[in-house]
């Protein structure tokens, strides 16, 4: 199929999956080469779930235009319940890839029923009762997962709440309350982390471009005239969170199982609020601008460490620009006004060039 | 007896929320953003507060007032770099740039005063009352908390309701275009209200730091989002609704912490915000805002 003749959507979606597909060749050059800091090398599987997370986000924020203040609760269910099968298959097979997999899709069912869960009673808000609803539950399954305990031994999983009361013997503790998940089979891997966000694209995109991701977009852009052409809110609402759940929890288990250890409230707020950022920086509904976004931002502070204690506060200056420049009428006219003379200095400059060479 | 002073530190928590709430409340009805940088300028209060007694030896009415001053500029300039050229901005775009204030708030105050925590001593004193022979003792800052909260709270109810420029702030709430054609100028209400929320955070701060003595940069980050969930709780943009909301969310957290378990404190007041909030989806005193086709 020729670029050209494609419709926009298509071509569009074509251009970022080959923005990533080149971003992750580049990148196993550049580790094969051995060009690559060894921190950055440790960031690598982060922002594959950080990316995965700023698109399911998108999926909320942008596609079905709910903000959710909540979405690193997904990530903490999925993680935890998926390095939990992790642990216990880990000790019958040494398939790391099928572990993975496995652990991811037990994980990302976990975090889908918790969104069923969570999206049945928050649905039914709007605005920013939904918003806070959503930070909420967020901070109820951080309480939760805290103050958990899992252990496993020979005769299976022990589980309890609040206080530590696992009778085991021997065996092992796979989630020891504030401690969070200890002990975790480091098995992510660069290559998965890229699968995963080409599986969630492609997910995404389809679902989007379907007779479903219609509906759901037209409910963002007016709920009555879409309930007056007879979609159902509900359910459409409902499909569109409890993906974006799905896809959080599996990068949650992506995320953790990079670690040895993850706390429970590694989860929190403020990683909530961090997505966010990627997606409204990216631009609401756009997947492209979402993957730049959390890849820029996630670099970003490492690269700021050589300032050390300013990074946090360039950062935080950064992102306000940012939001100013974009948002701001007369900042944006300055700035396309600016840009344009620029880019008309450049074809000035070519024009000449031809002509000289003429 | 336990009951009544649990119920007593529960009202006292309630009220600083109420007063940390009634910033978001006030800031959101008239601006309709929320103002995710406030739990913060209760810390940058606190701060204030913390150095003008404690460092230079000040009377605590001078720090508390010098600290009102402080966070009263700071909320302005606040709105005015950051808030003021977003007002036809989306909503979202208002709710990340305040995040980015939020972030630098803390990381300002934390290459200022550095990360380690300083203990606050209560500008109140340490004293307390007792009661039933002393079966029941209540101390002094738990007192003049509540107190505090009572008078801000009627204060700013006739403030708003009687006087000239609580005339404007509601007409600009209720309807931004209508009030400019009455010649009331928008930008100014807006940056009063910011004013007024601030110099309630710097209270706020300095009552929650003599209750719960330990002071660090993100101090009014967790205080931040409660009284936010206080401020939906009792109907976001109603005063009477976050002291409900404030004294009841503190009262609920109390509770579960001495009766249930102090651990999922935090996801038990959530869990009863939820419940409230699917009752009732506007909240306690919220008003019912119907859609127009």
């Amino acid at each position: 199929m020729k670029l050209k003749t494609m419709n926009k959507t298509t071509r569009s979606n074509m251009i970022t999956y080959a923005m990533v597909i080149i971003a992750f060749v580049i990148v196993q050059i550049m580790l094969g080469t051995g060009n690559i800091s060894s921190r950055l090398q440790g960031q690598l599987v982060p922002i594959c779930a950080y990316i995965v997370m700023a698109i399911s986000l998108n999926l909320t924020v942008g596609v079905l235009g709910e903000l959710s203040l909540g979405h690193a609760g997904f990530m903490s269910a999925g993680a935890f319940s998926g390095i939990v099968v992790a642990s216990c298959l880990s000790q019958n097979t040494s398939n790391e890839i099928l572990v993975l997999v496995l652990s991811m899709l037990v994980g990302g069912v976990v975090a889908a029923i918790v969104g069923v869960i969570v999206g049945v009673p928050v649905l039914r808000l709007s605005g920013d009762y939904l918003a806070i609803v959503t930070l909420a539950f967020g901070e109820i399954i951080k309480g939760i997962v805290n103050n958990l305990y899992v252990g496993l031994d020979g005769s299976g999983l022990h589980i309890s709440l609040i206080k530590n009361t696992l009778q085991m013997d021997g065996g092992k503790v796979l989630i020891n309350g504030p401690m969070g998940l200890t002990g975790i089979p480091r098995i992510a891997s660069f290559t998965v982390g890229f699968i995963l966000i080409m599986v969630c694209l492609f997910v995404i995109f389809n679902l989007v471009n379907s007779k479903s991701g219609r509906a759901i977009m037209a409910l963002r852009d007016n709920k009555i005239a879409a309930q007056s052409v007879g979609i159902n809110i509900t359910n459409y609402k409902l499909m569109a969170f409890v993906i974006s759940a799905a896809m959080a929890g599996m990068a949650g288990v992506l995320f953790a199982a990079n670690f040895s250890t993850v706390v429970a409230s590694k989860f929190d707020f403020n990683t909530s609020i961090l997505i966010l950022v990627f997606v409204v920086l990216g631009g609401l509904g756009n997947m492209r601008g979402s993957i730049i976004a959390a890849t820029v931002l996630t670099v970003l502070p490492e690269v700021l460490r050589s300032f050390s204690d300013y990074r946090m506060l360039v950062y935080a200056v950064v992102l306000i620009v940012m939001m100013l420049a974009t948002n701001n009428p007369t900042l944006k006219n300055g700035l396309n006004l600016a840009w344009s003379k620029i880019a008309g200095l450049f074809r000035k400059n070519t024009e000449k060039g031809e002509q000289a060479n003429v | 007896m336990s009951f009544l002073s649990n119920l007593i530190s529960g009202i006292s928590l309630g009220s600083v929320y109420a007063i940390i709430a009634l910033g978001y409340t006030m800031v959101y009805g008239i601006a309709k953003m929320l103002n995710f940088a406030h739990g913060d300028v209760i810390m940058v209060g606190a701060y204030i507060c913390f150095f003008a007694t404690m460092r230079y030896g000040m009377h605590p009415i001078i720090g508390v007032l010098l600290s009102m001053i402080v966070c009263t500029l700071l909320g302005i300039v606040i709105d005015r770099l950051a808030y003021k050229p977003l007002r036809q901005a989306p909503a979202l775009a208002v709710l990340i740039t305040a995040i980015g204030m939020s972030y630098f708030l803390q990381n300002s105050a934390q290459l200022l005063w550095t990360s380690s925590p300083k203990v606050f001593q209560s500008v109140i004193g340490n004293g307390s009352i007792k009661l039933f022979d002393g079966a029941l003792s209540i101390s002094y800052v738990t007192l003049v908390t509540i107190v505090v909260c009572i008078v801000i709270m009627i204060g700013l109810v006739l403030f708003v309701n009687k006087t000239k420029i609580g005339k404007s702030m509601r007409a600009v709430s209720e309807d931004k275009g209508a009030a400019q054609l009455m010649g009331i100028n928008v930008n100014t209400t807006i940056s009063l209200t910011f004013a007024i929320g601030s110099a309630l955070a710097a209270i706020a701060g300095v009552l929650l730091c003599s209750a719960y003595p330990t002071l660090t940069p993100t101090t009014g980050a967790m205080p931040g989002i409660k009284a936010f969930t206080a401020a939906v709780f009792g109907g976001i943009g109603s005063i009477p609704g976050a002291l409900i909301g404030g004294i009841l969310l503190g009262i609920i957290e109390i509770f579960a912490k001495a009766y249930i378990t102090t651990q999922l404190s935090d996801a038990i007041v959530f869990a009863v915000l939820i419940v409230v909030l699917i009752v009732k989806p506007t909240g306690l005193l919220g008003k019912k805002i119907s859609e127009k086709v």
